[in-house]
């Protein structure tokens, strides 16, 4: 993928948001974030359940409305119009967003139609053989575990190959094997010069996976300090 | 072209589904049956009697059964949360809303071809004709329309069930009112001026104005 093509903003920036903030009734739940994520890096964002990480993940991918603030990807506004700036996002959230009825490979290729990817048979196979699911792809959904649902939940994230990636909790529930394979993933993700955020409740995980660690407590970010992505699997 | 792909992309989903699990069609079918013979006996007419009140059945149950088939449409939507992948990809919320409605169009015709001729035997229909069939496709447009824009809205809601009736029923009215009349008209044989120059142009313009007023709305609810 080229970067540079989806990057009208120069390159400086992957995510950014300035000024977030959303209200679930009167409770403040983001009280002006602002964040930054540059390419090339993967940041990772902890926090204690409620704290907001899910609703900033959210608002990011344009999922959720935030009440005040501006987001942009890649330099593109993310709002109601903005399917420049989706067709940029791949978004794994608690919710798989697959079809139990529909087949892995046919999940995969519903989603290549809507996002209009071209040779999408070869995409999916790639998505597939990158989340260790080649031999599952005609069985359906229903029929995964967990865990596998879960990482064809990122193959489907990842399918038409967004230049930002936002997962939510993207080890939970996932074996040791499959924590290598998405730590491996992620590293490649970021070696393509391509950028992720993603949140957990691993301190191990996020540290090894991330350049950047970020905290959000009060509905702010408090903290932003360097990780050390380590170089093994885990 | 970035909206038909789209929609069709979303509307064939729903039918490949449901021709995997087949839930949408089985219990509308069922329940269709159930409602017309719960009338047979409630309305207690002697056999061939039937015929002046058929097409107000025919129409409550075709009804009734919509709200079943498009609500369960949305309730899919929701199990893995579907609605946020669609909602994701790149194309804009009007596609979205089309191909949940053209999925329902296409699962109440079929569920409505099927049961037809099941009702003109129980309920002494006279007579089929294109006519009628036309006025089948153009109220269920209206249905299909309005019923997907409300099921959108309350499948949001934990009362989800009892929500879509309240909201749908009143404002599918006219196209209640214009198909069973002109039902009445078709299946009595007679002139057809009333279908012509009234009901149908009457089935016409809803459609068109909730096919624009829908999909716009639903593009505002659905903003992210």
């Amino acid at each position: 993928m080229s970067i540079t093509a989806d990057n009208p903003d120069g390159g400086s920036v992957a995510i950014a948001a300035a000024g977030i903030r959303k209200e679930y009734g009167d409770r403040a739940v983001l009280r002006g974030v602002d964040l930054t994520v540059g390419w090339g890096e993967v940041a990772v964002l902890f926090g204690a359940n409620g704290a907001g990480k899910t609703t900033l993940l959210r608002i990011l991918a344009g999922l959720t409305r935030a009440d005040d603030g501006a987001v942009r990807l890649a330099g593109r506004p993310m709002h109601r119009r903005g399917n420049r700036a989706r067709r940029l996002v791949g978004f794994a959230g608690h919710q798989t967003m697959l079809y139990n009825d529909l087949t892995c490979r046919e999940n995969l290729a519903f989603y290549a139609r809507l996002y209009g990817i071209r040779d999408a048979g070869q995409r999916i196979d790639d998505a597939l053989a990158q989340l260790n699911l080649s031999d599952r792809a005609n069985r359906r959904v229903r029929t995964l575990s967990h865990g596998m649902q879960k990482r064809l939940a990122m193959a489907r994230a990842i399918l038409h190959e967004p230049a930002v990636l936002l997962l939510d909790e993207p080890e939970s529930g996932l074996d040791a094997a499959s924590v290598a394979t998405l730590g491996e993933l992620l590293r490649e993700w970021a070696a393509s010069g391509r950028a992720a955020l993603l949140t957990t409740h691993s301190v191990e995980v996020g540290l090894a996976w991330a350049h950047r660690a970020l905290t959000l407590d009060g509905g702010r970010l408090t903290g932003d300090v360097p990780g050390y992505p380590s170089t093994g699997s885990g | 072209m970035e909206l038909l792909r789209g929609a069709l992309a979303i509307a064939w989903k729903d039918v490949r589904l449901e021709l995997r699990s087949r839930d949408v069609i089985t219990s509308a079918l069922v329940f269709g049956l159930i409602v017309v013979v719960v009338f047979n006996f409630g309305l207690n007419r002697a056999p061939g009697s039937l015929a002046p009140v058929a097409p107000g059945l025919l129409w409550v149950a075709y009804a009734f059964i919509g709200v079943l088939a498009m609500n369960r449409a949305f309730t899919r939507e929701l199990e893995q949360g579907g609605l946020d992948g669609l909602l994701l990809a790149p194309v804009s919320r009007d596609a979205v809303f089309l191909g949940k409605m053209l999925g329902s169009l296409i699962f109440m015709l079929v569920i409505e071809a099927i049961l037809l001729p099941v009702f003109a035997v129980m309920l002494d229909l006279p007579t089929l004709s294109p006519t009628l069939g036309l006025v089948i496709l153009l109220a269920t447009v209206g249905f299909a329309t309005v019923g997907t824009f409300f099921a959108a809205i309350a499948v949001q809601t934990r009362s989800r069930e009892i929500l879509l009736p309240v909201l749908f029923f009143p404002v599918i009215v006219p196209v209640i009112i214009a198909a069973v009349e002109a039902s009445a008209l078709v299946l009595q044989g007679g002139p057809m001026t009333g279908v012509w120059t009234r009901w149908l142009p009457l089935l016409v313009v809803f459609d068109a104005l909730f096919l624009v007023i829908c999909p716009w709305i639903f593009g505002f609810i659905f903003e992210g």
